[in-house]
């Protein structure tokens, strides 16, 4: 008997705008030069508020914080595509995602200070609190998305993670999960290239992070993840494929983590300066901004503008989760189960 | 009313929740077509359908991890773990999210679950099939662990437990599923969680005992007199009232329990008594249990759970104090 090929596969790329500003117009999504514009200022609002986090770490207003510089493409063009009825899992590098859905920013803050309650989304977003273990969220996902089905909710559940989380059992589980129930779900990776001090090569040996949807039976594509158009257009198409119930889609979007892993991390200890400054030719805000500036879409003083608004918006989120009366020891207590048990109403007295 | 087993009273009680609330739903390995290993989900795929009696690919943290993700979403899953040393797989979603999610999220989302699960030995069964780790999951803030001991109660518990706004880990003694029948009825009743039950009043010694060991047990205090014998039934939250006031009556306390004697739940009783009724013990409280080993193979099974002999001769040390 001869041998067959039973199956064979290809991956997709998409890269629509490129690292001189330039599109090819035949990819192009429709966007308006307002949303546009409105991209480029959320991801100037993001690159603030990191910026502004990791000086609030160092002058220990704020504990171990995991920067998202480099990624603001990735989150803010993807997060661009979510209905508010949708149902957001991230992990947790994910502020631009928060910020471009409206979560209030002074939480954030308040979160990455430790104060649990920025951690309560408001009732208006679905978005489900940071995840600190590596991948288990994207089985929430799942099973949201099979609630979702079940009640018949036109609704599409989105999550997040990193390519580390793709080694991650529960990441293969997911996958499975969504590929035998056909689920809505849409997995967004980013791939930064680094699970703290370990390279996207030694995660898998695979080629690329978007074949491995191909083995749960489901679509994968690889996305130029400083992109923000391809990242706006892939996330776009892949939300209303599981919208009209055709099942999930991972996303793989290829960026780059340009700073450490957290404030408590030190990435020059693991990679080289080449590396970063060969990334830093390729960063996402740069290249939309020469691509609004062929447009005429970009002045001088419209960026001094909107870095001073940005700058407004962040001081004011600093002070308003400052400012915040600080948690009393009874909210420990509140939270763990609908009503306290004998024994935690005894142990409240404490307080 | 009719004599039911253990099997067929949960099984009566999850069809009369899926009756009467739409966003019940039942996922697990095997519990459609099949009804399940232990037959305990027979009828409701039929009854319910594929959508609301789930046959899931083999892999217990996905299972209790969409589990999380449909009770955050609205609904009320009750996963089952084929058998409780199976959940070990699926410990990290149990710990870090199910446990967690509404302290996390601050009461925006909650995770109304319910995990069934086997536990237990005395069944010849192969290796990490016959496990006891009720005290594991009683350590985790945001789990409550209920242990019913009877087909009677386990309906009226498991029902508290499908309708309770945090997530459950519902354990269902093995060897109990088809060895006692009793009176079920149909219709609905419910046990309070939380609560134990007092099974034989006496005033010369406590015994405690939850799940199967209860059995055990009400075998030993045969013959004897004025013994007590409590139930826990709920692990966590457990019922110190109940417990300190048998133990002011008796002032003698023994606890059986089937899992390792290191940091079993058994220690956990024995030093809450210690802090709050030392004063009206007679003698030590003694604890029959598990040995600190593996679980053994069945050929060493019954060297290894608690025997009526053990318990008796317990109940005379203590007596003799």
């Amino acid at each position: 008997m001869p041998e067959k090929i039973l199956e064979s596969f290809e991956i997709r790329r998409l890269e629509i705008l490129d690292p001189k500003g330039e599109v090819d117009e035949s990819l192009m999504p429709s966007l308006s030069a307002d949303e546009i514009k409105k991209m480029y200022e959320l991801m100037i609002l993001s690159r603030t508020f990191d910026q502004r986090a990791i000086d609030l770490q160092r002058e220990g207003r704020l504990g171990t914080y995991a920067s998202i510089l480099g990624q603001e493409a990735t989150q803010v063009g993807s997060a661009f595509t979510i209905q508010k009825s949708d149902w957001i899992f991230p992990s947790f590098r994910e502020m631009g995602v928060y910020m471009t859905l409206g979560y209030p920013i002074h939480q954030l803050y308040q979160y990455w200070a430790g104060d649990e309650r920025g951690l309560k989304a408001p009732e208006d977003l679905n978005i489900f609190p940071i995840c600190v273990p590596i991948g288990t969220q994207m089985l929430h996902a799942a099973g949201a998305a099979m609630a979702a089905k079940y009640k018949r909710d036109p609704i599409v559940v989105i999550t997040y993670f990193g390519d580390g989380a793709t080694s991650e059992g529960d990441f293969h589980e997911a996958f499975n999960m969504a590929g035998v129930f056909k689920l809505p779900v849409v997995f967004i990776c980013q791939n930064n290239h680094w699970a703290i001090s370990l390279p996207r090569e030694r995660q898998t040996a695979a080629k690329t992070l978007a074949q491995k949807a191909y083995a749960y039976g489901f679509e994968g594509i690889q996305l130029d993840g400083n992109d923000i158009f391809a990242v706006y257009k892939g996330t776009k198409d892949a939300i209303e494929k599981a919208r009209r119930g055709e099942g999930p889609v991972f996303i793989e979007c290829v960026t780059y983590r340009m700073s450490s892993h957290t404030t408590a991390d030190d990435a020059t200890r693991y990679r080289s300066k080449e590396e970063v400054e060969m990334w830093k030719l390729k960063d996402p805000i740069l290249r939309l901004k020469l691509f609004m500036e062929r447009k005429g879409l970009w002045t001088e003083p419209y960026q001094k503008e909107i870095e001073e608004r940005s700058r407004q918006i962040i001081d004011e989120a600093v002070r308003v989760a400052e400012s915040v009366e600080p948690p009393h020891p009874e909210d420990m207590f509140t939270y763990t189960y609908a009503k306290p048990t004998f024994r935690q109403l005894k142990q409240m007295e404490d307080f | 009313m009719p004599q039911l087993n253990m099997v067929q009273a949960i099984n009566l009680a999850l069809k009369e929740e899926m009756m009467r609330d739409p966003d019940v739903v039942i996922l697990g390995e095997d519990v459609g077509k099949n009804g399940g290993v232990f037959r305990v989900t027979e009828g409701l795929w039929e009854q319910f359908g594929s959508e609301r009696v789930i046959d899931t690919p083999l892999a217990e943290s996905g299972i209790l991890g969409i589990s999380i993700g449909m009770a955050a979403y609205g609904l009320k899953p009750v996963a089952e773990i084929q058998f409780v040393g199976f959940t070990y797989p699926a410990l990290d979603q149990i710990f870090s999210h199910a446990s967690r999610i509404r302290s996390r999220s601050r009461g925006r989302y909650t995770c109304p679950l319910v995990i069934r699960t086997p536990y237990g030995g005395g069944i010849k069964a192969p290796e990490l099939h016959e496990e006891s780790p009720e005290a594991l999951f009683c350590h985790m803030p945001g789990i409550k662990v209920v242990v019913p001991s009877t087909p009677y109660h386990a309906k009226g518990l498991l029902v508290s437990s499908i309708r309770d706004p945090d997530p459950v880990l519902f354990l269902e003694a093995t060897r109990l599923y088809r060895l006692i029948k009793e009176e079920v009825p149909e219709g609905d009743y419910t046990f309070p969680l939380g609560k134990a039950r007092i099974v034989r009043e006496g005033k010369n010694i406590t015994l405690v005992a939850w799940g199967s060991m209860l059995h055990k047990v009400l075998q030993a205090v045969e013959g004897y007199d004025d013994v007590e014998v409590i139930d826990l039934m709920t692990l966590h939250p457990f019922d110190e009232e109940t417990l300190f006031k048998s133990a002011r009556k008796t002032g003698r306390v023994i606890i059986v329990h089937e899992a390792p004697k290191t940091c079993g739940f058994g220690a956990e009783l024995s030093a809450t008594l210690a802090e709050e009724a030392m004063l009206y013990l007679k003698a030590p409280i003694l604890r029959v249990t598990g040995y600190d080993v593996v679980m053994p193979l069945p050929k060493l099974e019954d060297f290894y759970l608690p025997t009526v002999q053990r318990i008796r001769k317990a109940m005379e040390d203590i007596i003799k104090y």
